[in-house]
């Protein structure tokens, strides 16, 4: 059995790896990973709006995105798939290719989630860091831009990179509009074979694995890290301290 | 297509049935395989907590294989791959007994077993070390005192993530569809095949997703409100 994956990979590699590429669509390996990283490039800039307004006093602000989390987290991401399959032409009023149609829906969607893990990490600051950039002279945008952003979105990056692994894996659901990923590659291959769907699917089982597995590990060890350096036990290189002789010597 | 009418849908008799019909199914499925991956959740717990050796690294591999291949991907591996290995005895009660929605369950309840494993050992691992010794020195013995001092602590612990994935359970139901079983999505999709009322027949079936999440939702904030000691006593 292991011969006959080994033969399978032998042969397919490239379709499983670039789809039909050079005389057709982009696809496979490649496609689902370009569609994971724009979708999360995409949606990382409105997940942050999205978590400003759900944080903001404007009812007008909070209200409408709170209901949209609402809506991503209680609907399948298959529903809202079959929702842009059907509404992103006509709203458009071209013919989208499904690539587009997915990317859209996981924008959508991640943004959602990302949201609420960005709120997360802003409120987890604390109220005082806000309040002593306030009292430092920041309007809110300058203490959002300066202050708590760039600390809240340090602390986030291993909930960043779960994100894009849990991305990778929502794009196999591309498969029910036909979007040319590895799934899709995969299926074509069983088609042509035949024989062996067992083989297949192990093989495409395998390889996600091997991918979201590495991603996860470096997103747990960079958790550890993160938590570590906030914690003050990891040494941070930093400007050498200035010593009262240092000044003095500057000086002269 | 003339303009927006729900009732060209609910309306219509057969409509209402296979809209019923995949409800019903979706419930099935969902209640199948919840209750699989709890029983093998606890035993997955018990494994990781005993002092057998090979438990722990053989559960982690389990998580770790479950969390890390798309459930779709497993779903396919089991229906399109393990189904045709079978023998042709249980292939074929299985193909006779609708094979797609026991392989939806098979495959969702064991994908899932893996996130409930998690956060019960979360759950149990939070719950403070002085209580098994405080419960050894009680004089229970080691199953006696997981069963009545550290489990219910460490269910209740674990009660949010449960709930959480609980409903994310109840949403990827839809990707039996996939493989063929005849739940809600297979209906929608059926529905807007026969009538061309696409977004009638999506939006009812949105909103009955919506609708059961958000039961679910309630249902688990209920309970984790009823298991918080500290915070019915202040009700």
């Amino acid at each position: 059995m292991i011969q006959d994956m080994i033969a399978i990979v032998r042969d397919y590699w490239l379709l499983l790896l670039v789809g039909q590429y050079p005389n057709g669509p982009l696809g496979g390996l490649a496609n689902t990973l370009i569609l994971s990283a724009l979708s999360i490039t995409l949606a990382f800039p409105a997940s942050i709006l999205f978590a400003m307004a759900r944080l903001s006093k404007s009812r007008l602000m909070r209200w409408p995105v709170t209901a949209l989390v609402y809506f991503t987290r209680g609907v399948p991401l298959l529903m809202l798939i079959l929702w842009s399959y059907f509404l992103v032409p006509l709203l458009t009023g071209a013919d989208v290719p499904s690539f587009v149609t997915m990317l859209t829906t996981l924008v959508v969607y991640q943004s959602a989630f990302l949201s609420e893990v960005v709120r997360a990490g802003i409120v987890a600051l604390g109220p005082g860091q806000m309040d002593a950039a306030r009292a430092l002279g920041h309007g809110y945008m300058g203490a959002m831009r300066y202050i708590i952003l760039p600390q809240a979105l340090y602390n986030m990056i291993p909930s960043i990179l779960s994100t894009f692994v849990s991305t990778i894996k929502d794009t196999t659901l591309g498969y029910v509009i036909n979007v040319p990923d590895l799934t899709f590659a995969a299926s074509q291959v069983n088609n042509q074979l035949l024989t062996q769907p067992f083989q297949v699917f192990l093989i495409l089982a395998i390889v996600y694995f091997i991918i979201c597995w590495t991603l996860t590990y470096f997103a747990n060890r960079l958790e550890r890290r993160i938590t570590r350096r906030r914690a003050g036990l990891l040494k941070v290189p930093t400007a050498s301290p200035v010593t009262p002789s240092k000044i003095v010597s500057e000086q002269l | 297509m003339s303009g927006f009418d729900l009732s060209a849908i609910l309306g219509n008799p057969e409509y209402a049935d296979m809209l019923l019909h995949g409800i019903e199914m979706t419930f099935i499925i969902y209640a199948g395989s919840w209750l699989l991956a709890m029983m093998l959740a606890l035993l997955l717990l018990g494994l990781r907590l005993s002092p057998f050796r090979l438990g722990d690294p053989l559960v982690a591999a389990y998580v770790s294989y479950h969390r890390n291949v798309p459930t779709l991907v497993q779903l396919m591996l089991w229906y399109f791959g393990i189904f045709t290995l079978m023998p042709s005895g249980i292939g074929n009660w299985l193909a006779s007994h609708n094979a797609e929605s026991i392989f939806a369950v098979i495959g969702l309840g064991l994908c899932q077993a893996a996130y409930f494993s998690e956060d019960l050992r979360s759950g149990v691992r939070s719950v403070a070390d002085g209580q098994m010794q405080a419960a050894r020195a009680l004089g229970h013995g080691y199953v006696s005192a997981m069963r009545f001092v550290i489990m219910p602590q460490g269910v209740r612990n674990a009660l949010p993530p449960l709930i959480n994935h609980s409903v994310s359970l109840f949403k990827n139901s839809s990707l039996a569809v996939v493989i063929g079983a005849s739940e809600l999505t297979h209906a929608v999709k059926e529905i807007e095949n026969l009538s061309f009322r696409t977004f009638e027949i999506y939006l009812i079936g949105t909103v009955l997703y919506l609708f059961f999440s958000l039961v679910i939702m309630s249902i688990g904030a209920y309970l984790s409100m009823r298991a918080d000691p500290a915070r019915s006593a202040r009700a």
